[in-house]
């Protein structure tokens, strides 16, 4: 598997927190999550191809965004039927972090690990952008270290991001504290405007009950250090870092 | 054994939003003139040749498969299944 050399693993000075980040044929920032994990945040983070994935040995598991099997049938629903998702819902069962990130976050709504469905931009077209999400909740392994209301500057990159649900289960969503990031203009106010892709409700990630699975269509991996941002931020990184905050207190 | 022709259609619910329908609508069957129609809602179509020895078995293996391996999403979805006979050899 090609990794880049300067990224060799015994160079770097890396934790023993162990994250594995699958990669399935069309898989894309993958890379850049391992890079993230391992050189921003000096955690054990692998790529793993997915046929090669078991749940054993990794303290949480990140599925990264791309075009897997190129969508076909609909975006992640083949790999949502891959082994490598049934070593990942037992690594859900045992309360361990997993997160989507765009196409992830379509396998793991298509895995039925996540509620609601994604679909077809409202504007059919693929929309690569900065925008703002709010954090509605931190009770999640992944918002635990952010504070509930924090606008965060982050991009999307996806066709299939709009987020839909049946308006009987949003209001369950709601209710069980489910919906995770809402796309919002720079004063926080969740308005049409703001929305990139006609979601249901400007809703950019939801969690399971538990709150240890996260699915979100934003690349907090794209925003994980302050050079790559037009703004100057990193607040991809605070995803992670809660993410870690919760594998040293839980696991 | 025969082989039976079975084709799976899959719409977006009706309360799900169809863009692509509501655009060819909007775009090109309203600015061509065919001002009659009332509405397009753009669907899948899977055409699948499947060995049984009936076509209600053929039938029952393909709902059997669309739910098993989820080949429409339940929750945005719904999906008709339709025999078109069998396939000439």
């Amino acid at each position: 598997m090609f990794i880049p050399t300067a990224w060799k693993l015994g160079e770097l000075e890396m934790n023993d927190i162990r994250v594995a980040v699958i990669r399935f044929p069309g898989s894309n920032c993958d890379l850049d999550t391992v890079y993230v994990l391992q050189r921003v945040l000096g955690v054990d983070a692998r790529l793993v191809w997915h046929r090669d994935f078991k749940d054993d040995a990794w303290d949480a598991v990140i599925i990264p965004g791309g075009f897997s099997y190129g969508d076909y049938l609909r975006a992640g629903a083949i790999a949502a039927r891959s082994p490598a998702m049934k070593h990942v819902r037992e690594m859900a069962k045992e309360g361990k972090p997993v997160l989507g990130i765009c196409n992830g976050f379509q396998i793991l709504v298509e895995s039925e690990l996540l509620p609601g469905a994604l679909l077809m931009n409202s504007t059919l077209k693929f929309i690569c952008k900065w925008v703002t999400i709010r954090t509605e909740t931190n009770r999640t392994a992944f918002t635990r270290s952010i504070p509930r209301g924090k606008l965060l500057k982050i991009p999307i990159a996806h066709i299939q991001g709009r987020y839909y649900i049946d308006e009987k289960s949003l209001r369950e969503l709601e209710d069980n504290d489910q919906i995770v990031f809402r796309y919002v203009n720079d004063n926080g106010e969740v308005v049409e405007e703001a929305n990139p892709n006609g979601s249901v409700s400007n809703i950019a990630g939801v969690c399971n009950l538990e709150g240890n699975v996260l699915g979100l269509m934003p690349h907090p991996e794209r925003a994980s250090e302050r050079i790559l941002s037009p703004f100057g931020t990193d607040h991809g990184k605070l995803i992670f870092e809660s993410m870690i905050d919760y594998i040293r207190r839980y696991l | 054994m025969p082989t039976y022709i079975v084709e799976v259609l899959i719409e977006n619910k009706p309360l799900a939003r169809d863009p692509e329908g509501e655009t060819i609508y909007r775009d090109l069957i309203l600015r061509g003139g065919y001002d009659s129609v009332r509405s397009v809602r753009v669907g899948k179509l899977l055409r699948f040749e499947i060995e049984s020895n009936s076509a209600e078995e053929a039938e029952k293996i393909a709902v059997k498969m669309c739910n098993d391996l989820r080949i429409y999403n339940p929750v945005v979805h719904t999906y008709r299944v339709e025999i078109r006979g069998t396939r000439n050899e």
